[in-house]
Parts: C-alpha cells; structure tokens; sequence
C-alpha cells in the first residue's frame, strides 16, 4: 500500500464535523483488502472488523474522520455568501483561501476581504474579522440559490504537498493521518498471528465533542481501546517537548489506562521503534476521553503523531511517525496474550 | 487558455525570466522586431504601414512574492515582501521557494495554544516563516538560499460563470491583452512593452519608453475592484462586468482629460462598455512613461480585478474581452481623433 498516496486522498477529501459521509466510499475502498466486515452504525460511524483467531476480546482503535470547516450563513444581495465556523478555525488562516462549497454541487470559491485601500491604517492592525469576509463564487444571488443553500458546509480546497525530509502538509490532518494509521495498522496485522477481534472505526464530529466515540465504544463494547489523534509538535511559538519525526507520541495521563500505556511503551522498546511520551494531566481533547467512561468503563490508550499548525490548511506532519505508529499498533495488538483476564488489572 | 498559462508562470519584480521567455515564445511569429533591453523588459514591435504615429502598449509582467530574508537554526526561512503584499493573507497557505520551486508552507502558532487576544492580532512579516521541512539551517541551504524568491502556490481557474480566479491577475491579464493586439495587423507601428519592476516603483517601464520612443502610450493594468459584499458605491473603484476601467487620476500620474474625453467618444460610438477607474490610490506604469524624454501622451486601460495581490484575484472574462477591443479601437482611431 502506497500511504502516502494514501493519505494524500484522505486529505484531499472533504468531510466537516457532520458532513461526513462522502469520505465512505474512499475508505471502504482503501479498506476492502485489509478488513473482514464493515458496518456502520446509527450515527454514522463506520466500523472495520478484521478477525482474530480467536475473537474472544474486541480492540477497538478509533480514529477521526471529521475536519473543521465553514457553514453558509447567508447570501447578500451581491451575490456574496456569508459564512461562520464549524469547529475551532483560526479567522486568521481564512483571507485569500481558495474554497470549496459543498452545495448541490461542490462549488468553487475563494473567500475575499475589503481591499486595503478602503481600509484605515488601524485595520491594518487588526486581524480581519469572520463577519468582514466572504465567499466569492462569480455568480449572481440568483444563480448562487438555484445551488446552494444556508447550512451547506465549505471546505478549504487544499492539494497535498511534500516538503523535505518525509515531511508532508495538507488540510485535515487532523485526523485523516489517524485513518491512515489505522490502515497501516491492520495491513501489518494481515503478516501478524492476533487472537483478537480489532474494530478499526473511523469516528465521526470529534471536532465539535468527541460525539462518535461516544456511540462507537458503546456499539463495539471493546476490552482495550486506543485512540490515534494528532498532537502539537515543537514549533516556534509552541513550547513542548514532542518533536516531529521523532516517533508516536505515546499518551499517559487520568484518560489512559496505565496496563495499556505500559503496553504500548514496552511493544515499542522491544520493536525499535522510535517514541515519546506525552504527558495529558487532564482532558486529552480526543475520542480517548469519550471511549473511556463508555459502559462500565474501557481500558483505553492514546497514540498521537505529533503535528505542527494544527487547525491550518497548511497542517504539516512526518510521514515515519505516521508509519511508525501503525507498525506500534500492529506489534502491540499482536503482542496482546489469548487471555485478556488479569492483563488490566491495576 | 492563454491567461492559465501566463497566470501560472512565476514572475517576480526583478525574475521575470520565465515570463519573458514565453511571452516571447508567443509573439514571435507576430511580431517584426523583438528584444530585450538592459533592463529586461521584453520589446515587440509590429511595423505600420505608415511611420507615425508610434503606439507603445505597456502591461508589467512581474507580480507581488516574497523573498527568503535569512534561514534560522532550525530549518525555517524569514522572508520579506517583493511589492505590496499585505500581511494578513498569508498564514496557512501553501508556497513555492526559489529556482528549484521547494514546497514551503507558512503555518502559524495553533488556535487552542493561542491567547483570545491573539486572534484578534495579525501576525507581522517577522512572526511568519516558512517550513519547508528541513531540520536545520545546514540542511535548508542544500535546497535554498538567502535571496530566494517564494511564489504564491494557487492555480488558475474557471470561477462561476464567465469568472476566473487566479494569482497574478496583475498584471498577467495585460500582457495577455497587449499578446491579443500583437496579433492583429494596424495601420501604424506598434511596439509591446512587457516591463519589468512595476511592483517595487514602476522601473521598467521608463526605461522601454525611453528605447521605444512612442507617440503615444496605452498601459494596460489588471486594477483594483472592490465591488464587493459591504463596500459603499462610492468606494468601489471599479465594478467587474461593467468594461474596462479608464484612469482619470491615480498616486503617479494625472491624466489628459482632453484624450480621456476622445477614449470616451470611441468606446460609446463603437459600443464598448467602460468605466472610469474611480480612486486616486494606486499607480502603475504611466506614471514613468509620460515623463519619459520630453513627455509622453499616456493613458491607463485596466481590466477590474478583485483581492489583487492575493493568492486568489478574481476576474470577469467578458471584460478582458472588452478591453483588447476598446484598446483595438484606440489604435485604429489615434490619427482619426488626433489623439496625438
């Protein structure tokens, strides 16, 4: 499997918190080979069963498959369409962007601003306001209603770049690398001997509160469960100690079950590969908090790949780390014994 | 289409090299003179069947970039603007750096570690770098150098109906209009001037003025439109689908009422739609040429564009249309209306 091909498909795809639903088929695609079933849920969830020997415990693995984007408002009489946020989007990283509106059809635009020369040197100051920007799509109001209408999504119309060294940027990386690890993760497992079940689901609306982990974990009703998300790579401006290219970011915190980090830290030990760890004092801000209180509760872990500007078009992450966390995941799952009683005590 | 390709080249103030190159590869077969003068503005001219008068056309091929200012220890590059490149576009855009055209991206500090009131605060040229993922400034220097340009990564296409939004709209849209005229055959000498150095105060075009020695001078501009969602009528400048925009008054040049008025009179007779370009902000390649020698009779014709300066400008095709027949016409009517 090509992952970065991959991944550039999953990137360039188009799925806001809610609007999901025309990634399906990409995935069931990309899937098809390398898992038993599929199946969806009620809230939109799509599960990936690939089989273990035995099938007595389930591992469940959830990745996101929603981004952030925009929201039609209105459209004025010009013919400009008004737009507000869905998820957390910086206004900053919207002038001069090109869009796409997800209409009746998927619609061209780029989203514009007063000029400056109708501006005081003050605004130049400013950050330009959400309310001050449109979307111009070269077409009348009434051209614009026969095709789209308030509450369609838009989507920033991004093509996926390589940089030097592995390093690759796009939009929705956050979390469609997650989808991508998941996939490498059980491509390696179809060369692994497991004795358990793993649900690979990508969860849908993370972005606006972890709403399908929580349907998801209740459905699968798993015995170990793991998160992959991104986390905030060293950048300037943003002090931390997780680096890119350095390895999974391996979760340890009040949302992660010690049994499972400490299974994950010692698979990558012995396998060589490359990690750090990420402290989470408090919420990790990723389906991991969902799926942990789900039922009586989960045993569950975080796999994060570290990721520099996070909730830009310009999201940029390794490709090793990427690899690398679904090698971790393989091993790990691979590694996990018949029986699973005793394994999660504290 | 022609302007996809024009708009797609990359050409800054000072590297126009691969917009010359094919600008000339074009005209060739249409022109009888063509060369570049010591300044590197590209100079096509078209015999006459008479000798005078002598029309020059000017359109500038270079467009607003950026350019690599120093490489830090860690990878990334500091860059300073190449022309008027407002600030605020720039974060969470993709961009393409030097001769080896690197991908580079600008990212920028991520929302959910940001103050409130940082959000409310652009980020100036030297809070923004460019990652084009290299981990030291050892490693960066394989690929790039100090002096580098960095070009706006955004394509040309179609937009809505009869819309097209690329970058470089200013002024690829000109050299596109004057390629237009060069293929039509006139009655008098016609010289094309693709200049140099418009962006950073107008350099080359005095300079081909000077060479060229016209009777009379046409710029062509893509120029600013703000006829957009909240400005007042009477700030817009100009307005796409309403024709070509004349210049009356701008920063750099005041221009002949006397020829504005027969400009006028030839677009009404001949049903042309235009415009009056209705700020006095902004200048262009005029400004240099009508004090070239002893002066020059200049005029400015813009095709309206919107987010000039941008990644994305937006502009109405049936106005290109309109300004390669109302330039036409110009030239056709110079001895009639004695615009000389």
């Amino acid at each position: 499997m090509d992952y970065k091909n991959l991944l550039k498909k999953l990137c360039e795809s188009h799925g806001v918190s809610g609007h999901e639903r025309g990634i399906y088929d990409l995935l069931k695609e990309e899937f098809a080979t390398i898992s038993d079933e599929v199946t969806e849920d009620k809230f939109g969830n799509l599960f990936f069963l690939k089989k273990g020997t035995k099938g007595k415990y389930k591992v469940m693995l959830a990745a996101h498959l929603d981004e952030i984007g925009l929201i039609v408002k209105d459209i004025d009489d010009k013919g400009f369409i008004k737009f507000t946020t869905v998820g957390g989007v910086d206004q900053r990283t919207l002038p001069s962007q090109e869009v796409i509106v997800h209409g009746k059809k998927n619609i061209l635009g780029v989203i514009g601003s007063k000029p400056p020369h109708l501006l005081s040197s003050g605004d130049m100051e400013k950050a330009i306001k959400i309310e001050d920007m449109y979307i111009d799509v070269g077409m009348s109001k009434k051209e614009i209603e026969e095709l789209i209408k308030i509450g369609d999504v838009i989507t920033i119309k991004r093509e996926f770049r390589e940089l030097l060294n592995d390093y690759v940027s796009g939009k929705a990386l956050d979390d469609r690398a997650g989808i991508a690890v998941m996939a490498i993760c059980l491509e390696e497992l179809k060369k692994l001997y497991h004795y358990h079940d793993v649900y690979a689901v990508a969860t849908l609306q993370e972005e606006v509160g972890v709403r399908g982990a929580t349907t998801s974990a209740y459905n699968v009703e798993p015995d170990i469960a793991i998160a992959i998300d991104v986390t905030h790579g060293k950048a300037r401006g943003v002090s931390t100690e997780i680096e890119l290219a350095r390895g999974p970011a391996i979760g340890k915190g009040p949302n992660i079950h010690p049994a499972v980090y400490k299974g994950l830290v010692d698979t990558a030990k012995e396998y060589n590969i490359n990690h750090q760890i990420e402290p989470l004092p408090g919420p990790s801000g990723t389906d991991a908090w969902a799926i942990q209180i789900s039922r009586g509760g989960v045993p569950t872990g975080l796999v994060s790949i570290p990721l520099r500007y996070m909730h830009t078009s310009v999201e940029t992450v390794n490709m090793k780390d990427i690899i690398n966390s679904g090698k971790l995941l393989a091993y790990y799952i691979a590694n996990l014994p018949e029986e699973l009683e005793g394994q999660l005590c504290y | 289409m022609l302007l996809k390709e024009l708009t797609d080249l990359m050409g800054a103030s000072g590297d126009e090299k691969e917009v010359r190159e094919k600008i000339k590869e074009i005209v060739k077969p249409y022109v009888d003179e063509l060369y570049v003068d010591k300044m590197g503005n590209l100079i096509a001219c078209k015999k006459g069947k008479k000798e005078k008068p002598k029309v020059m056309l000017a359109a500038h091929m270079d467009e607003v970039a950026l350019m690599v200012k120093s490489i830090n220890e860690d990878g990334t590059l500091s860059f300073s603007p190449v022309g008027g490149v407002d600030n605020r576009i720039l974060v969470s855009k993709t961009v393409k750096v030097g001769e080896k055209r690197v991908n580079g991206v600008i990212g920028a500090k991520p929302i959910h570690l940001q103050k409130r009131e940082e959000q409310q605060k652009p980020l100036d040229f030297d809070a923004l770098y460019i990652d084009i993922g290299a981990t030291s400034k050892e490693e960066a220097l394989k690929h790039v150098s100090v002096g580098d340009y960095v070009y706006f990564d955004a394509n040309f296409e179609l937009l809505g109906n009869g819309y097209v939004k690329s970058k470089a709209l200013d002024d690829r849209i000109g050299c596109n209009v004057l390629i237009e005229i060069l293929k039509r055959d006139y009655e008098y000498p016609v010289c094309a001037a693709f200049t140099v150095q418009e962006e950073v105060g107008l350099r080359g075009a005095g300079v081909a003025a000077y060479n060229i020695e016209p009777d009379f001078a046409i710029v062509v501009e893509g120029t600013v439109a703000a006829d957009v969602s909240d400005s007042e009528p009477h700030l817009v400048s100009t307005e796409l689908g309403k024709g070509p925009a004349i210049s009356l008054m701008d920063r750099t040049t005041l221009y002949d009422k006397k020829i504005i008025n027969k400009i006028v009179k030839i677009a009404e007779e001949n049903g042309v739609p235009y415009q009056f370009r209705r700020i006095a902000s902004g200048g262009n390649d005029a400004g240099k040429i009508h004090l070239t020698k002893g002066g020059i009779k200049a005029i400015a014709v813009s095709v309206p564009c919107r987010y000039i300066h941008s990644f994305n400008s937006v502009a109405f095709l049936e106005d290109f249309n309109n300004t390669v027949k109302l330039v036409d016409l110009i030239i056709k009517n110079i001895a009639k209306e004695a615009l000389i």
